[in-house]
């Protein structure tokens, strides 16, 4: 059964750009796929209409069943409580520890601290960083915050991970590193992963299916696919 | 208990961001003071000329002359059309006094009174009805139909002066109210900007809440319980204002402003109820004030 289907689907923003033309795709549940594309493409828009942060103009955006094009913003909490979201950014706040800063999306879901501690102890193992729970995140390198992250997205154990660059500030080491977290946790907990990404040595390394965006329309969708970008400008 | 939970820790972060962001928090409480004394002085002012304008308003009477030639008749007749009036219309009460009742009343007042009214033969008084109202606005109306009988010889109120007064107060009573809900509003905005200036400075807190799925109450609550107690404190220093205030001023002239006409209210127990009134208007306008913010700035 696929996790999500998106169906003649179109965004057009305010100021009259049209970031996703007529989209139409389907991602089963276990899978893991890059989404590639110039700038402009329509990549970040496809993601953030995925975890609901943007809605499409026209078409449907099912994501575990739900319609993200018919969600009411006031009912969004419950879909991103299905998915964890890692970003270019880290996202992470300075003044909470590594581990609060894990536990802090337990907690904003009103979980109870006997619960919290065991998982999110669980998470930092997942991404080799339990020794560090008690650092803050600026005593950490780039390629550690984004772990961080990466734990916290995971820890409410998840049925989709979306990544967006989450390899765009760090270097090619690291980013291989990083990748490769992922692609555990994919194999592991089955957990569906959908990436954007501009890298073009990891997509060709790891051989997954491709998805590639210009200017908003499907160009290519392949099984094993490579990185193979027109730039449009 | 997962909707404790959210409570205890709305509770807990709203305290935690009125510690952390201390200057913003005694700015918010010092304005939201400073504009609540001023409305419990607006309260204050409100409530006693209500009360004098009560006060007043029942010692205003219509004195109905009866004529001269007025029989027992008459008199039953009028008392009939008072208690009609009384029934169905403005008449609040009456009190009837005989002529025979002035002249002995008026024979205490003074010797030369007493020799006068001995050396008439007939009583020269007329008999009379002290008629109360029940709305004094419509004074004039109850007196004009009281002069329509025939046997009323006059009928007549402190004409001019009664009304003017009564406008007078009324007018101040209504500019206080107006002054009470505009400071209300102000302090509701004073308390709603510092949320704003909250919210701003846990703004990727607030983001990250909301990517990992954190409920809009979850969210909303520390905000709401901050903008609680805010008002809560804001309404400290003006309760104490109030009681001592009150109190002092009241001792200090007797329960008289400048006249013995204008008698102040007792400081018990309007002074608790003012200040009961101070503190949930603290807390209200603190709570609408911060939901006004989270609503506007959280777009959630």
């Amino acid at each position: 059964m696929n996790l999500i289907e998106v169906k003649n689907c179109y965004k057009v923003y305010n100021n009259g750009v049209t970031a996703i033309a007529d989209l139409n795709l389907a991602i089963a549940r276990g899978e893991f796929v890059f989404v590639i594309g110039a700038s402009g493409s329509g990549k970040s828009t496809l993601i953030k209409m995925l975890y609901r942060e943007e809605k499409p103009t026209n078409g449907k955006v099912f994501v575990g069943g739900i319609n993200v094009a018919k969600l009411r913003n006031s009912k969004v909490f419950k879909l991103r409580r299905k998915l964890g979201i890692v970003f270019q950014d880290f996202k992470l706040l300075p003044k909470l520890t590594v581990y609060e800063n894990v536990a802090f999306a337990l907690e904003a879901i009103g979980l109870h601290s006997k619960e919290i501690r065991p998982k999110v102890i669980k998470a930092l193992e997942n991404v080799g960083l339990k020794d560090k729970m008690r650092s803050f995140p600026n005593q950490l390198s780039g390629g550690e915050q984004q772990r961080v992250c990466i734990a916290r997205s995971i820890v409410n154990e998840p049925k989709l991970l979306i990544c967006d660059e989450p390899t765009g500030n760090l270097d090619p080491d690291i980013s291989r590193e990083i990748v490769s977290i992922l692609d555990k946790i994919n194999k592991e907990f089955g957990t569906t992963i959908i990436m954007a990404t501009h890298d073009r040595d990891i997509v060709n390394k790891m051989k997954k299916r491709v998805i590639l965006l210009e200017n908003g329309v499907l160009a290519s969708d392949e099984k094993k696919g490579s990185y193979v970008v027109h730039e449009s400008h | 208990m997962k909707a404790i939970r959210i409570l205890i820790r709305g509770i807990r972060d709203a305290f935690k961001s009125v510690i952390r962001n201390f200057s913003l928090s005694t700015a918010a409480i010092t304005c939201s003071s400073i504009t609540l004394v001023l409305v419990a002085v607006a309260m204050i002012i409100s409530y006693n000329v209500k009360n004098i304008t009560s006060e007043l308003e029942q010692e205003l009477t219509i004195v109905v002359y009866m004529k001269e030639t007025g029989t027992e008749e008459h008199i039953e007749e009028m008392k009939k059309n008072l208690d009609t009036m009384k029934e169905s219309g403005n008449v609040a009460d009456y009190k009837y006094k005989s002529k025979d009742e002035w002249k002995l009343e008026m024979k205490t007042y003074s010797d030369t009174f007493n020799t006068a009214l001995e050396f008439l033969e007939t009583n020269p008084l007329l008999d009379s009805f002290m008629v109360t109202v029940k709305d004094v606005s419509h004074l004039k109306e109850t007196t004009e139909e009281i002069r329509k009988y025939e046997s009323v010889s006059s009928a007549d109120y402190g004409e001019g002066m009664a009304e003017n007064l009564v406008i007078a107060f009324d007018v101040i009573e209504k500019v206080t109210i107006i002054i009470v809900l505009a400071l209300v509003l102000v302090t509701a905005f004073l308390i709603g900007n510092t949320i704003k200036l909250t919210i701003f400075s846990r703004k990727n807190e607030i983001e990250i809440m909301r990517l990992v799925g954190a409920s809009n109450i979850s969210i909303r609550l520390p905000f709401l319980f901050e903008g609680l107690f805010l008002g809560i404190l804001g309404s400290i220093i003006p309760i104490l204002v109030t009681i001592y205030g009150y109190v002092l001023l009241y001792d200090h002239f007797n329960g008289y402003l400048f006249t013995q006409i204008i008698q102040l209210a007792e400081p018990f127990n309007f002074i608790l109820y003012v200040s009961g009134l101070l503190l949930i208007i603290g807390a209200i306008i603190g709570m609408l004030g911060s939901y006004r913010a989270v609503r506007k700035y959280l777009k959630i």
